[in-house]
């Protein structure tokens, strides 16, 4: 088979959807200032409040629960901060949250992780709920765990590097009853399966452009009406005063015009990568020995697929695919130059060994079978060569 | 420094080496050694094998084969590392630097010189084990760990390996060693150790 380029790496980040591209062409007209009273500046608005509606039906909010934001990672960073708001000198009128404590998951996104212990070090309490073998929380340990101090759960809905699929509307229950306000982290699940904020009765939900092919630098936070909130960024009156700075026009316009489109594709791609996946898994499984596939078999995000080989270091393995014109992720450590491996893969109990040669597949609206069919072409031979070096595989035969 | 659109993250080099490795060892089994030697863990993400044949009269490496569990960077290193001791004296092969590995390979990234380090740590232990089995063991230099801080129990090699992991400054060394933070009386040697390591791993001070 002649050599491909493909692109398998969309958990990372996803190209622009052709509707997007022509919606931010037509944007790139809209330089007036939204917060101007002049034409100019009206028409910015009117755009970016049709993208606030887009995005609002998109998970069934009101349009004024949603605030545009530069990033997931800024939206979850907002939700957690919250709980350091210094009670005394902030007018947001939430003084009861400062202080108070947060419960999270030991799998969740780097933005949560570091934000969590960096907190941590300002004296707010951190739970983190461990995960089993696929990576799903425990809803006793969940319940056991919240007391008259917890201030916050957050639990993401759909982990990024093994895909595994959280019952959110369980968990916010859980969390609901016990009158603790929850968030969830949704930049992977959004756009791959359905996020109805009121069905998973949800207090704060992140949402990311780019994952969701849009463009980069633009994010979206969920806020049901009545929570209390405290910005991040303070200091204008943009974004009902929940987030100052001039609002991202162009991002936001691609961000309403790429939930649109995605709406529209989201259940046949869905479906249309569940066989992809599968046939994907079958065809490695078949042709790999001492290959393990990580995450929930199941309850799984369908375009993801992560998979530990014994004896081939992850990032040796990514860049051979490379080579071949194939681009994935790896959970690897070294591709990152830290040397512990993975937190998500060690928190599901992955060995470290196994942990370090790890592949993340992630598939997208432009891949076919066809790359399918080639990736399972190229793939074998390539650990076998990694394997034929390696000092740390010995075929069992 | 500009980077090139399509630029591998490593030199042409090293994509050489990773994508056309030489010297691996491929019947561990019939290969008849004179030395060997087996450094790193797999847990740690590399683990390197080494083993040589020895011209017994002349001193000389004749022949240098390995297996190596590692990222692009460590696979590409032991293989320039073999090609550069077949036919060396052992005395001279037994001092090759990590430098001098990263030096043949056109630079590493960094971040990435830690993965290389353990070439020539194999190729030591291969010789060493040649010169045990051959009757000479006064010839093993022993790589001992000296204790500079007493009260943290933290050795010359985990400042060298703290340095490889990316400590560049006293803070630095201590987040990762935890050395000094007692009575911080080993602070002047570590800052001694730092730099000389710093200049040994990656050139300038
Ligand atoms: S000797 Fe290092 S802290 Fe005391």
């Amino acid at each position: 088979m002649a050599r491909r380029q493909i692109y398998m790496d969309h958990n990372a980040t996803t190209p622009l959807h052709p509707e997007v591209k022509k919606a931010l062409r037509e944007g790139m007209e809209l330089y007036g200032n939204p917060s101007s009273l002049h034409s100019f500046g009206r028409k910015a608005r009117h755009m970016i409040e049709e993208s606030r509606g887009k995005v609002a039906s998109f998970i069934n909010a009101d349009p004024e629960e949603v605030i545009f934001v530069g990033s997931g990672s800024e939206a979850n960073n907002t939700v957690l901060s919250m709980l350091m708001c210094p009670s005394k000198v902030c007018s947001c009128g939430n003084a009861d949250m400062a202080g108070r404590e947060i419960i999270t998951t030991s799998i969740e996104h780097p933005c949560i992780m570091r934000t969590s212990e960096c907190l941590q070090d300002r004296g707010v309490p951190i739970k983190y709920l461990s995960v089993d073998q696929y990576g799903k929380i425990d809803f006793e340990e969940l319940a056991g765990a919240i007391t008259g101090r917890t201030g916050l759960v957050s639990v993401m809905m759909a982990n990024n590097e093994i895909g595994t699929v959280q019952d959110i509307k369980e968990t916010s229950r859980i969390v609901r009853e016990k009158g603790v306000l929850f968030h969830t982290d949704a930049v992977q699940a959004a756009g791959k399966m359905p996020v109805d904020v009121r069905e998973l009765d949800v207090d704060f939900l992140t949402l990311s452009g780019h994952k969701i092919y849009g463009p980069k630098g633009i994010g979206a936070l969920y806020v049901r009406k009545g929570t209390p909130f405290c910005p991040l960024i303070r200091g204008g009156h943009q974004e009902q005063g929940r987030r100052a700075g001039t609002e991202n026009t162009l991002g936001i316009v691609g961000m309403g015009k790429a939930v649109e489109a995605r709406g529209k594709e989201m259940n046949t791609e869905s479906k249309r990568h569940l066989q992809m996946k599968r046939a994907l898994k079958e065809g490695l499984a078949g042709s790999i020995p001492d290959i393990r596939f990580n995450g929930h078999p199941t309850d799984s995000l369908a375009n993801t697929l992560n998979m530990s080989f014994k004896g081939a270091e992850g990032e040796a393995i990514l860049l051979y695919l490379d080579e071949a014109g194939v681009a994935v992720s790896t959970g690897s450590a070294c591709a990152s130059g830290s040397l512990d491996p993975s937190h998500v893969l060690i928190a599901t109990g992955v060995p470290v060994e196994q942990a370090h040669g790890s592949i993340r597949v992630s598939l997208g609206r432009g891949n076919t079978m066809k790359d399918i069919d080639y990736l399972l072409e190229v793939f074998p031979p390539i650990i076998k060569k990694i394997r034929d070096m390696s000092s740390a595989y010995k075929r069992e035969s | 420094m500009e980077k090139e659109r399509n630029e591998w993250v490593y030199t042409e080099k090293v994509k050489d080496h990773f994508l056309n490795p030489r010297n691996i060892l491929e019947d561990e089994q019939s290969y008849e050694d004179d030395g060997k030697g087996i450094v790193g863990n797999i847990k740690c993400g590399d683990r390197m094998m080494m083993v040589i044949k020895v011209d017994k009269d002349k001193n000389v490496i004749t022949d240098c084969r390995w297996k190596t569990y590692g990222c692009a960077s460590a696979i590409a290193s032991t293989s320039a590392l073999s090609e550069m001791v077949i036919g060396m004296p052992l005395e001279e092969a037994y001092h090759i630097s990590p430098k001098d590995v990263t030096a043949q390979l056109g630079g590493l990234p960094e971040h990435k010189i830690h993965c290389s380090v353990l070439g020539d740590k194999a190729l030591r232990a291969a010789i060493n084990d040649y010169y045990q089995r051959n009757g000479m063991p006064e010839k093993v230099q022993k790589e001992e760990a000296r204790i500079i801080c007493q009260c943290m129990n933290v050795t010359d090699h985990e400042i060298e390996d703290a340095v490889l992991d990316g400590a560049r400054n006293y803070y630095e060394l201590q987040e990762r060693t935890k050395l000094g933070t007692v009575c911080g009386q080993c602070k002047d040697e570590a800052i001694e150790l730092l730099e000389k390591y710093k200049k040994k791993h990656f050139g300038e001070a």
